[in-house]
C-alpha cells in the first residue's frame, strides 16, 4: 500500500509558469500541473503533438522549469527509450523520463510505438492524457472518444463505435505498475505516480481529462464534471500492480457501497452527447450496470 | 543551441510566465474571494487550500489568505465551483477594468 | 590491420570505431548483417553501446534524435521503405540540427516490392537538410562512416552514408581496419553544445511562428525561416568542412580520397561517364576498354551529393564536350536527379558540354559492361553541338 497525500502536506513547488495557452478550465493544465509535482526536477519530459505541446509553450518561451523534448506524433515512447538510452551510455543517473501524450499521440497513431518500448521493458512513466479526441485541431474524434459523442468529424450521427480501452490494451504488456486516474482527483493522481516510481520497466498512467471546449461544458466545471464520469463508473479509478487488480478512490467507494450515479446526470452535462436520444443512454447505462455487476461478483467472490 | 555567430539554430526555449501573454485578458468573470467566508482566512491558518490545488494555471497562493493573481487568472471559475465554504463569487470582469487588466499592486 | 569483409561489416566496423554510443535498428534486408554485427560486438563486449531494437524504422530515428538531444553518439542503419518510413523523422533531426549518422544501403522501393539495389531511397530524400554521400567500396565504407561523425558534430547536420545493397553490402573486398587509437585521435568524444538538462530546463523544437517574437530576456527571437535559412547556410558551408576533414584524416590514416568527385582518366577526356556508387567503379573498365580503341573518354563518381559540389563538378566536367549522366534513380515526370543537378551545376559555364541522361540498375536489373560500352558509343558518335531541347534519356538494359 502507499502513502495517502493530503492538500496539506502536498509539495508545494511549482514547475507550470503561468500565463500558458491552455484554455480557461484546462483539466490537462490541473493534472499536468500535480503530475509535475509528484516527478520532481529531476525529470526530462517528452511531448508529441497535442494540447500539451501548446501548453507547453510555444517559441522561444517555455511554460515549465523541467526540460521537455518535442517529438513527432507517433513517436513518444521510442523518444523516451532514446533518452534512458541516451543517460546510461553517459553514466547519468537519477534522472527520470517521463511522456505525456494525448489520447490519440498514445492509443490511435501512437499505439505501435508504445507496445514496443513495454515488450523492451524501457524505464520510463508514460502519460496517457484522455480528453477523448483530438482537441488540439479542433476535437475530431479518436479511438478513445465514447460512443455517441457528436465531434467536428462526427457531428451529426455521432462516433458509432465504443471508446477503445487502453488501459485494458496495456494491462495485456505485463507492466509492473500501471494505473487509471482522473483530473478531479489530483490527489489520487499524485499518489498512484510516486508509487509508480518505485518500479522498473516501462510505468502507464491514463488520466481522465475533461475538456471545456471539446465536451461542450462550462470551464467552471471540469472538475465536477471529472468526478462524476467515476461515481457514474463511467470512469474507472484503479490500479494493477505486479498483476494485482485494486480500485482506488471514489469507485472503491462505489464497490463498497454498491451505488452508481445516474450516468445521465454525467452525459446531460455534456454539449457532446446532445444527438444521444434516451435509447442511446440507456445502453450506455446498461453497460456500465454490466460493467460493475462483473466487479460485484468478482470482489464478492474474494 | 548557437552557432559560431553567436546566432539561434535551434528552436530551443528558456522557462518564463506569460507564454500566452496576460492572460487576465481572457476573463469575462472574475473570481473574488470573501475573506469572512474563506475557511484558512477565517481560521487564520493553513487549512483547505482546495482553490490553490485545482487551478489550472497556477494563479492561486497558497497563503493565508489565499491571493489570486489577476494577471494571469483566466476566470475558468473552477476554484468559485470547488470552493467548499462557497467563499468565491465570480464578478462581472468590467466591473473592473476598462482597459487591459494590470498586475494587481 | 589487413581484413577481407563484407561492406556491411567494413560499416560496422566503423562504427564500433567511432564509438557510437545508442544504436538503434530494424532489421531490412539488405542492411540486417550490419546492425547483427553491431549487436554482435555488443553482446560480446568489443563494443559500448546501448543497443535498442525498435519495433520500426520511425521508432530508430526517434530513438537516435532523442538520444543525440540528450547528448549521446547516435547511428541507425536502414534500406528501401525502412527509410522512407521515417522520413518524418529525417526532416525532424536535420531541422533540429541533430548529429545523427545513418548507413543507408541502398536499395529500390516498392511498389512493386523489390529488394535489390538502385538509388532511388536514398534520392528520394535528398531535400531533408542530410548531408549525403556516396561510397564506392569498402574502404570507403569503413573510412566514410568514421569521417561522417565528425562531420555531423562539427555541422550539426545529420550525415547519411549511402551504399549499394548487394554490390557493396554483402560483396567481400580487402581494406584496412583502423586502429582504435587512431580513430580515437581523429575522433573526439562527442560534446554537445546542449543537452537535456534538468539544471538547465529547455523545450526543445516546439511550435515556432512564422514571425520573429521576444524571448523572456526581451530579445527579438527567431521565426521558423531563420532556422530554415540558419541550415541552409551551415549546410553550404559543410563543402568547405568536408574538404577540410578529408584532410585532417588523411594526416592520421595516411589516405586521401577527393570527397567531392573521383575522377578517373579525365585529364583530356571530351567524353566523360558520370555515376554514383559502385557503377562508377565499373566504369573504368568501360572506360579503359574504350580508350584502348582510341577514344577520349574519362569516367566521374559523385561522392558528396548533399550538398551538392557544383563548383567542384562544374570545374571537373570544363573540358569536356559530352557528358553522359547514368543513374539507378528518377524523379518521376522529369530526369534522373544527378542530371538535373549537373545541367544546374553547368548551366553558368560559357562553353557547356551536352549532357544525356541514362537510367539503368532499376530494381537491381543487371548492369553489364558491354551494355555501358555500347551505351557510351552511342554517346561518342552524336555529333557536337546536336544536343536538343528535352533529348529523351536512354534506358539501359531494358528487356521488354
Amino acid at each position: 500500500m502507499h502513502t495517502k497525500t493530503n492538500i496539506l502536506n502536498l509539495p508545494t513547488d511549482e514547475f507550470l509558469h503561468k500565463g500558458t495557452r491552455a484554455c480557461a478550465g484546462c483539466c490537462l493544465a490541473i493534472a499536468y500541473r500535480i503530475g509535475l509535482k509528484a516527478l520532481g526536477e529531476n525529470t526530462i519530459l517528452v511531448v508529441p503533438p497535442s494540447c500539451l505541446t501548446v501548453l507547453q509553450g510555444l517559441y522561444p518561451i517555455a511554460s515549465t522549469n523541467v526540460p521537455c523534448l518535442n517529438v513527432t506524433f507517433a513517436s513518444t515512447a521510442p523518444a523516451a527509450s532514446g533518452i534512458l538510452a541516451a543517460l546510461r551510455a553517459q553514466k547519468k543517473e537519477g534522472i527520470q523520463v517521463a511522456a505525456w501524450a494525448g489520447d490519440g499521440g498514445t492509443s490511435d497513431i501512437g499505439l505501435q510505438s508504445l507496445s514496443g518500448a513495454c515488450e523492451r521493458q524501457d524505464d520510463f512513466i508514460f502519460f496517457c492524457y484522455d480528453n477523448e479526441g483530438y482537441m488540439n485541431t479542433g476535437v475530431q474524434r479518436s479511438g478513445t472518444t465514447p460512443k455517441g459523442t457528436l465531434t467536428a468529424n462526427t457531428p451529426i450521427l455521432g462516433k458509432m463505435e465504443e471508446k477503445k480501452d487502453l488501459p485494458a490494451i496495456m494491462s495485456a504488456h505485463g507492466l509492473s505498475y500501471m494505473a487509471t486516474a482522473s483530473a478531479a482527483y489530483p490527489l489520487d493522481l499524485y499518489d498512484k505516480i510516486m508509487h509508480a516510481k518505485r518500479f522498473s520497466g516501462v510505468k502507464y498512467i491514463h488520466i481522465h481529462t475533461p475538456c471545456p471546449p471539446g465536451w461542450g461544458f462550462d470551464p467552471s466545471l471540469g472538475v465536477h464534471v471529472g468526478r462524476l464520469a467515476v461515481e457514474s463508473g463511467f470512469f474507472d479509478l484503479y490500479e494493477i500492480e505486479n498483476f494485482q487488480f485494486r480500485f482506488t478512490g471514489a469507485s472503491k467507494k462505489i464497490l463498497e457501497k454498491r451505488h452508481l450515479v445516474p450516468v445521465q446526470d454525467y452525459l446531460g452535462l455534456q454539449g457532446r452527447f446532445k444527438g444521444m436520444d434516451p435509447e442511446a443512454i440507456s445502453q450506455v447505462q446498461q453497460r456500465i450496470d454490466s460493467k460493475w455487476e462483473r466487479y460485484f461478483s468478482i470482489s464478492d467472490r474474494e | 543551441m548557437e552557432d559560431s555567430a553567436g546566432r539561434q539554430i535551434v528552436s530551443h526555449s528558456e522557462p518564463g510566465p506569460g507564454d500566452g501573454g496576460i492572460t487576465g485578458s481572457w476573463r469575462v468573470l472574475r473570481p473574488v474571494i470573501n475573506l469572512d467566508v474563506c475557511i484558512p482566512a477565517r481560521q487564520k491558518k493553513e487549512a483547505c487550500f482546495i482553490c490553490w490545488l485545482y487551478c489550472p494555471d497556477v494563479a492561486i497562493t497558497r497563503s493565508v489568505p489565499p491571493v489570486i493573481d489577476y494577471t494571469y487568472c483566466k476566470g475558468c471559475g473552477i476554484c468559485a465551483r470547488e470552493c467548499p465554504a462557497k467563499a468565491i463569487s465570480m464578478v462581472e470582469e468590467s466591473a473592473f477594468t476598462k482597459g487591459e487588466p494590470h498586475a494587481p499592486d | 590491420m589487413h581484413r577481407i569483409e563484407s561492406g556491411n561489416t567494413a560499416a560496422a566496423m566503423g562504427v564500433r570505431l567511432s564509438r557510437a554510443q545508442v544504436i538503434a535498428a530494424y532489421p531490412i534486408t539488405p542492411q540486417t548483417p550490419l546492425t547483427e554485427k553491431l549487436a554482435e560486438y555488443i553482446e560480446a563486449g568489443d563494443m559500448q553501446a546501448e543497443y535498442i531494437p525498435v519495433e520500426s524504422e520511425h521508432s530508430a530515428m526517434a530513438v537516435c534524435i532523442a538520444a543525440a538531444s540528450a547528448g549521446a553518439r547516435a547511428f541507425t542503419a536502414t534500406s528501401a521503405n525502412g527509410l522512407l518510413y521515417m522520413h518524418e523523422q529525417i526532416h525532424w533531426a536535420a531541422g533540429a540540427r541533430l548529429p545523427v549518422v545513418m548507413c543507408v544501403v541502398n536499395r529500390g522501393v516498392g511498389a512493386p516490392w523489390t529488394v535489390w539495389n538502385d538509388h532511388q531511397d536514398s534520392m528520394s530524400q535528398r531535400d531533408t537538410g542530410w548531408i549525403q554521400i556516396y561510397v564506392n567500396d569498402h574502404q570507403q565504407i569503413i573510412d566514410t562512416v568514421i569521417k561522417a561523425f565528425c562531420l555531423a558534430e562539427e555541422t550539426s547536420i545529420p550525415v547519411m552514408v549511402c551504399y549499394d545493397g548487394y554490390l557493396l553490402s554483402h560483396t567481400y573486398m580487402p581494406f584496412d581496419m583502423p586502429d582504435q587509437d587512431k580513430a580515437d585521435r581523429f575522433l573526439k568524444p562527442f560534446e554537445p553544445e546542449y543537452a537535456l538538462d534538468p539544471k538547465m530546463p529547455a523545450n526543445l523544437n516546439t511550435v515556432t511562428l512564422p514571425e520573429t517574437r521576444m524571448n523572456i530576456h526581451g530579445i527579438e527571437s527567431p521565426g521558423y525561416m531563420e532556422f530554415r535559412a540558419r541550415l541552409q547556410e551551415d549546410f553550404m558551408g559543410a563543402i568547405d568542412s568536408v574538404a577540410r576533414i578529408e584532410t585532417q584524416f588523411s594526416r592520421i590514416f595516411g589516405r586521401f580520397c577527393d570527397p567531392y568527385v573521383e575522377k578517373y582518366r579525365m585529364e583530356d577526356a571530351d567524353t566523360v561517364a558520370v555515376s554514383i556508387g559502385s557503377l562508377s567503379y565499373q566504369f573504368r573498365d568501360v572506360v579503359d576498354a574504350l580508350r584502348a580503341g582510341g577514344s577520349k573518354v574519362g569516367c566521374m563518381g559523385v561522392r558528396l551529393y548533399r550538398p551538392f559540389p557544383s563548383r567542384a563538378v562544374a570545374e571537373a566536367l570544363g573540358a569536356a564536350r559530352k557528358v553522359a549522366v547514368f543513374e539507378k534513380a528518377l524523379s518521376y515526370g522529369y530526369q534522373g536527379p544527378l542530371h538535373t543537378d549537373i545541367l544546374g551545376a553547368l548551366y553558368a559555364s560559357k562553353d557547356r558540354p551536352a549532357v544525356y541522361g541514362h537510367i539503368l540498375g532499376l530494381g537491381g536489373r543487371k548492369i553489364r559492361t558491354p551494355d555501358l560500352v555500347d551505351a557510351m558509343k552511342k554517346v561518342l558518335a552524336k555529333p557536337v553541338g546536336s544536343q536538343v531541347r528535352d533529348e529523351p534519356m536512354e534506358w539501359i538494359g531494358l528487356k521488354l
